[in-house]
């Protein structure tokens, strides 16, 4: 484990990004999202949640997918991707780290998208410790160590230093800059922090939340239940919850016509937009109870049923920060949990 | 170029056939000349024309078909519009095939087949009807029931009496809603007419056409002693990817694109009713 003094941070941060694109939280006009570092950056590594999750820098907001020129009756399908160079995310929280996995297993899976493969090769992630979860936290009810988060190189941080350590081989590079900045040790404050991290995560209001009911053989009497009424009454359908959220990974695949031809891209879509599933002569969900009950379906149940038991929630929070009326998935698991539990 | 399941190949439009008003059967081959993929019967291809958008077809042509590539497309938005103006020689891009197949080789062999469709319903039915064709010896009798608004609803019809009516243990029987001057065969909608037939209830069926004909068409089978876990259909949800990733087009845990578009009766039963 090396151990750098904080005064030093930028020092370090400087090495890193002359060798490769170092990607940090930076606060800018009030928040605080993922930004390249440069000299001077606001670095905000105590913050626990970027606005933004760290899942753009896989599965982007937008991105062009490929081009077309047409001449007379011909088509010309134009992909000039580049490849693309390693790059350092640094402060990777658990939950997010987490929601790396959760992509994965949707983009990975065969057919593989190779836009994202591309990305997630080039990756090196350093994941960052939690020292303070706070009360819209609930990671380890999805079984997530926030205290002890993996990744290339995890990072543990207290007011003074911060401590690195190696979990990979694309780590063990990265450390080979680090090491200059810092020196060996930390082990026993590291575990301290660790120990006091699962405390707190412990008392949290949401840690003990009961996931028993969210399983597949229960879907269509969660999908039925009377609770879904009141529970999405409120909802506007505006797509906050979606945008913030690490997992959600619904997109839309559009054209764009420019003056040298056309751009097909793709971008985040949502599931709670009244046009989602619309066709033709028909819409398969025609009410936003159906969408609400759709994007909570989909996290507890039917992604869990598509991929092995896990669920496509991380605990992260973001929802129950950022929703303008207050509903998130905490309420929905409280609910049809208490309802729907025989 | 990367091997990318999104980048499309280029299609060329050798033949254009108008089928009903609102109907273009359009045949597509790849640069080379040949079919742009092999496929099975049932599943699908995303064609577009890039600037306009892509959406999701059967390919309507079966797959011994060794020439050449089918899709029939009924005008009702923007890309199918701008496809029915296109002419022969545009290309277009195409992308699949996508999706679970009939099951032609598994639980049809051997059987009897019914075959009911509505409309446009006939596009994925047509490949299976062709493919049995071929392989005549491997099934039993073919029962073919197809409606649709007025006899110049009626896609393929060409082939249909040329061809189908002919083919040995083959019974044909179309209809159209209403009553038309120079249509001397059976009037009313589908689900009706079925009942009246009598259809043997040990058939296999395939059912494809709006939704509304399906669930009076099906109800009609189960009062004749049909068995759900032996009637077939097609779902039709608004799809993007074609693969399972941009959660566009799930019912419950399955996605349409990649578990469906064909699903069995009793296995419909067991998804939420949200489709
Ligand atoms: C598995 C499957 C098989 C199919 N097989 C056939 C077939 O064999 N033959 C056939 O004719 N059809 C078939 N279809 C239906 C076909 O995909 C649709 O008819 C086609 O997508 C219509 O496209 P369009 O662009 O013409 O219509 P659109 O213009 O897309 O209109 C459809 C609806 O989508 C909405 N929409 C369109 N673009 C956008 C946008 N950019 N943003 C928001 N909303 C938008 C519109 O509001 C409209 O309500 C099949 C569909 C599926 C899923
Ligand atoms: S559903 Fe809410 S808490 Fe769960 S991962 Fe998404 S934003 Fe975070
Ligand atoms: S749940 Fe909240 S954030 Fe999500 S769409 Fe509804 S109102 Fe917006
Ligand atoms: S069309 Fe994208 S998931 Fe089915």
């Amino acid at each position: 484990m090396i151990k750098v003094d904080r005064t030093k941070a930028d020092g370090m941060y400087a090495a890193i990004s002359e060798k490769m694109p170092l990607f940090i939280p930076v606060k800018s006009a009030g928040e605080v999202n993922y930004a390249p570092w440069e000299k001077g950056a606001d670095v905000s590594l105590d913050t626990l949640k970027t606005v933004k999750s760290a899942k753009d820098f896989f599965f982007p907001q937008s991105e062009t997918m490929m081009r077309f020129k047409a001449e007379g009756k011909k088509i010309e399908i134009i992909d000039d991707r580049k490849e693309v160079a390693p790059f350092v995310i640094f402060g990777v929280r658990g939950c997010d780290y987490r929601s790396f996995d959760i992509l994965d297993k949707v983009f990975l899976q065969e057919p593989v998208d190779t836009y994202y493969k591309e990305r997630r090769d080039a990756a090196v992630i350093v994941t960052m410790a939690c020292a303070k979860p706070e009360e819209s936290c609930f990671c380890s009810v999805f079984g997530i160590d926030s205290a002890d988060p993996k990744g290339d190189v995890t990072c543990y941080a207290d007011d003074k230093y911060l401590y690195f350590k190696s979990n990979t081989d694309k780590g063990a590079k990265l450390m080979e800059i680090i090491g200059a900045f810092g020196t060996e040790g930390g082990e026993k404050e590291v575990e301290a922090q660790k120990k006091n991290t699962r405390e707190i995560m412990e008392k949290l209001p949401f840690t003990h939340l009961d996931l028993s009911v969210f399983k597949p053989e229960n879907l269509n009497k969660l999908f039925a239940s009377e609770e879904w009424a009141s529970l999405s009454e409120a909802c506007l359908g505006c797509g906050t919850c979606t945008f913030v959220c690490p997992t959600c990974q619904c997109f839309d695949i559009r054209d764009f016509k420019t003056n040298d031809g056309v751009i097909r891209f793709r971008c985040w879509d949502s599931c709670m937009y009244s046009d989602f599933t619309q066709m033709a002569a028909a819409n398969s969900r025609t009410t936003q109870l159906q969408r609400y009950r759709q994007r909570f379906m989909h996290k507890l149940v039917y992604y869990p049923s598509q991929y092995g038991g896990t669920y496509s929630c991380v605990g992260c929070g973001r929802c129950v920060n950022k929703c303008p009326q207050r509903l998130n998935i905490v309420k929905v698991i409280k609910r049809l949990g208490d309802k729907e539990n025989d | 170029m990367i091997n990318e399941h999104l980048i499309p190949s280029i299609g060329v439009i050798t033949d254009i056939r108008r089928d009903t008003p609102d109907v273009k059967t359009f045949r597509v081959l790849g640069l080379d000349g040949k079919k742009p993929f092999e496929h099975k019967p049932g599943q699908c291809a995303m064609l577009s024309v890039p600037g306009v958008g892509e959406a999701m077809f059967s390919i309507t042509s079966s797959p011994t078909n060794e020439e050449f590539m089918e899709f029939s497309i009924k005008k009702c938005g923007c890309l199918t519009e701008v496809l029915h103006s296109l002419e022969v020689g545009q290309q277009v891009t195409v992308r699949g095939p996508y999706g679970k197949n009939f099951p032609v080789e598994g639980e049809f062999k051997g059987k009897d087949l019914l075959f009911i469709a509505g409309g446009i319903g006939l596009a994925p039915l047509r490949s299976v009807i062709n493919y049995v064709r071929h392989y005549r010896k491997n099934y039993g009798k073919v029962v073919i029931v197809y409606g649709a608004r007025s006899m110049d609803d009626l896609v393929d019809i060409n082939e249909i009496k040329t061809e189908w009516m002919n083919e040995p243990d083959f019974n044909v029987y179309l209809t159209i809603d209403r009553p038309q001057e120079g249509w001397d065969g059976h009037v009313g909608f589908v689900p009706a007419y079925v009942k009246e037939l009598g259809l043997d209830p040990t058939m296999t069926a395939v059912l494809c056409g709006p939704p509304i004909m399906i669930k009076f068409t099906l109800q009609g089978l189960l009062e004749l002693g049909f068995d759900k876990s032996r009637v077939y259909t097609t779902l039709e949800l608004r799809m993007k990817c074609g693969i399972g990733k941009c959660g566009r087009c799930n019912v419950g845990d399955k996605f349409v694109c990649k578990d469906g578009p064909v699903f069995r009766m009793d296995e419909l039963d067991e998804l939420p009713d949200e489709y």
